[in-house]
């Protein structure tokens, strides 16, 4: 074996140049190759702590030991026992407050850690290029119903099919995949991978019954009747709005409006498709995590001459992924920190034509740990814009939770659930990811889903049959 | 997939279509939309709901040719499917006893009109009806409002059949009886403003049902954001029905019209398509 690199194999992306034209995918993927070299890279540490710092606690140095090894089959076994989304978490995982930063390699001061995200890409790249097995297994042990087909939806399901269960996924809108289909853009997650991905769910006998919005087009009581158990898993999808002066003009979206037309409705393809997104000269967004990443690369694809992302902390706040930050930046987008808006200024039709802005300047820490940021009085300016987005934040869906009161909420209005078990208060129903945690990462909302997918099979098994004898 | 079971010209650009859409035909109360998607290209439109037959599992939906996606499901055939059918969205509205209730309804928003005319009717209301059109061949629903309505007033822009002029000049002369519990106007945004108006200077309450720009309609984006007493509210989720007088008219109104470029362009894109 070669001398280890001290840096992470680098992965092949699209010119920076070309790739701010267009919604392919930017980062390439590695080759069976460098896919090897990078495997090498790993100490196979014995007490891994990698493993422990991944929400579903892959075996990681078990499956990177096989793509050293040249298995790629026996990788993608190691990865089927513990996610049914690796393709997905491989590109989109924020790795970096994961296993990679705990990985021992990238302790030491000279080596970055292992480039563990872009290894399960590999494997889960390479799983979906193969014949699909169709597993076989009798789903005779109950039925259970999810709500919602995000991440954690998909990840019970997966895991209730594998466990012998009937399971039916209710989803509201005409795809599966919530914020997978609708949220993150086809250049950091192409939907191919995600429709192939779910796919695979649907092979071990996952049924999906799309346009369901559950609470409308069928009630909680149905579902009660109906099956065994219930699994709710609806994300937090509600846009946020700062409201301030100016939010109803013309122009001024929500990310949340502006990504479901490009992501979900293809409106980037507009007029091939239906759905329009208004063309924008100067765009400004509002707010610093990876929903207003998503938001100013894709103005800047859609054609944007200049897109600002203002944040009303620092850089060194940013709570966006480090690599999307770097992707954005080599995309020509630019930066206004310390920067909060106060008003969207109208032109004579009603529509944007810029964002005032105040300077901010940092305080005392708040509750999250956070230096606070204050206004600075009489720093006020404008920018230009026919198009502001605002990513600032979701809350809870609504729906469901409206039309069943028996399911107690917390004061910020998502649903309460037993962190270990994910059982809320009416026994029978589960519930996991964004609509108890808050808006939060695709991991986490896997790793809810893990727990509820054995916790749901234990109270099937017992709970429910000890208490209908 | 949904069938189209039924489809009827009911004039020069409105249409009248059945579909098969079981559990929303089940659910559906006066009031509350759909939100349907003709094929894989398409855009997601809302559409009120007219009439459901929770026996047959059918939707009665009435629509009138204004774009792209409405002149392609002018076109669809009966025995053919559309895409995605989601529903039924919305708050109903508060059918109950009140008393003597006026409705107005102006051109393909007497078909949103029609079952909140029928469910106040059917809860024991006096009902007062008036319904209106550019010109007598528009004014659709005319005999089943006349017979669910104890008065019905028509009116038509051009005096073809009934009151000569627009709906609010009926409307001042009805609530001058006095008696009127509450209101309802749907219909172009327009009227619903004047109607409003109106209704203010009698100190009647009147509920109008918005029809912003949407696009999931499950609350879930905020395209549909309107401005109810200084205040944003998703129309697909906490209306469509607003108190007309909480309404900030103007801004809706702008925001009706913030794709038409882009509209106009995919309807003259497609008719000439259509042509060739």
């Amino acid at each position: 074996m070669g001398k280890r690199s001290y840096n992470k194999t680098p992965m092949r992306e699209q010119d920076p140049a070309v790739r701010q034209h267009n919604f392919k995918e930017v980062a390439l993927g590695y080759d069976l190759k460098e896919g090897r070299l990078e495997a090498n890279r790993c100490l196979q540490c014995k007490d891994a702590p990698c493993v422990l710092h991944c929400p579903v606690m892959i075996d990681i140095p078990g499956f990177i030991k096989q793509i050293k090894e040249d298995d790629m089959e026996g990788a993608r076994k190691i990865l089927d026992r513990y996610t049914n989304l690796p393709a997905i978490c491989g590109r989109v995982c924020p790795q970096e407050k994961q296993c990679e930063m705990v990985c021992r390699l990238g302790q030491s001061k000279k080596f970055e850690p292992v480039a563990i995200g872009k290894l399960e890409r590999l494997v889960a790249d390479w799983a979906l290029e193969q014949p699909n097995e169709v597993t076989n297994i009798t789903q005779d042990k109950g039925k259970v119903a999810i709500v919602g087909s995000g991440p954690s939806g998909l990840t019970v399901a997966g895991d209730l099919a594998k466990l012998g269960y009937q399971v039916v996924i209710f989803e509201a809108l005409q795809l599966p995949g919530g914020v997978l289909t609708y949220g993150i853009p086809e250049f950091r997650l192409p939907k191919q991978i995600v429709q192939k991905e779910i796919d695979q769910i649907i092979a071990q006998g996952v049924k999906i019954e799309t346009d369901v919005v559950v609470g409308k087009t069928i009630t909680m009581d149905e579902i009660r009747q109906e099956f065994d158990a219930c699994y709710v898993g609806v994300g937090a999808g509600t846009p946020h709005f700062m409201e301030i002066p100016g939010t109803d003009l013309n122009g001024v979206y929500a990310s949340s409006e502006y990504l479901t037309r490009i992501n979900l409705m293809h409106g980037y393809e507009f007029p091939d498709y239906d759905t329009p997104i208004q063309p924008a000269k100067n765009v400004v967004v509002i707010g610093g995590g990876n929903v207003a990443m998503d938001s100013a690369r894709s103005a800047k694809r859609l054609g944007a001459e200049s897109v600002t992302v203002i944040y009303r902390r620092s850089q060194a706040e940013l709570p966006a992924r480090v690599e999307e930050y770097h992707h954005s930046v080599e995309e020509n987008i630019e930066y206004s920190w310390l920067t909060s808006p106060v008003e969207y200024i109208a032109g004579d039709q009603g529509q944007l034509v810029g964002v005032k802005c105040i300077k901010m300047k940092l305080g005392e820490p708040d509750t999250s740990g956070r230096r606070r940021p204050l206004p600075i009085s009489g720093s006020e300016f404008v920018i230009p814009a026919d198009t502001a987005i605002e990513a600032i934040g979701q809350g809870a869906n609504r729906i469901l939770l409206d039309t069943f009161p028996e399911l107690v909420t917390n004061q910020r209005g998502y649903v309460k659930a037993d962190e270990r078990t994910c059982a809320t208060s009416v026994p029978g129903i589960f519930a996991g990811g964004d609509i108890v945690t808050g808006a939060a990462t695709v991991i986490l909302a896997m790793g809810a889903g893990k727990i509820a997918a054995k916790e749901i099979d234990e109270y099937v098994q017992f709970e429910k049959a000890s208490t209908t004898v | 997939m949904f069938k189209i079971i039924e489809r009827t010209v009911l004039s020069a650009n409105e249409f009248q279509i059945w579909l098969a859409a079981p559990r929303i035909a089940m659910k559906a109360q006066p009031g509350q939309f759909i939100i349907l998607r003709i094929n894989e290209y398409g855009e997601r439109i809302p559409l009120t709901i007219c009439e459901a037959d929770a026996t047959a599992g059918t939707l009665r939906i009435i629509f009138q040719v204004i774009g792209k996606s409405t002149a392609e499901l002018a076109q669809v055939e009966v025995g053919s499917t559309l895409l995605d059918v989601v529903g039924p969205l919305g708050k109903p509205t508060v059918i109950k006893h009140y008393g003597t209730v006026l409705l107005v309804g102006g051109g393909v928003g007497i078909a949103a009109l029609f079952p909140i005319i029928k469910g106040l009717k059917q809860a024991g209301n006096h009902v007062i009806t008036i319904i209106g059109a550019k010109t007598a061949g528009l004014l659709i629903l005319q005999e089943e409002c006349a017979h669910y309505s104890d008065e019905l007033i028509l009116v038509t822009d051009d005096g073809s059949v009934g009151h000569h002029g627009l709906v609010t000049e009926p409307m001042k002369k009805v609530l001058q009886r006095g008696g009127i519990a509450v209101a309802w106007a749907i219909g172009p945004s327009v009227m619903m403003k004047y109607c409003t108006q109106v209704a203010m200077q009698f100190d009647v309450p009147i509920y109008v049902s918005l029809n912003p720009i949407m696009v999931d309609g499950t609350g879930m984006c905020g395209g549909c954001r309107v401005m109810i007493n200084n205040q944003i509210k998703f129309a697909c989720v906490d209306g469509p029905e607003f108190l007309g007088a909480e309404v900030d008219w103007n801004s809706f109104i702008q925001r009706m019209h913030q794709y038409h470029p882009e509209e106009v362009a995919a309807y003259q894109a497609y008719q000439v398509r259509q042509v060739h």
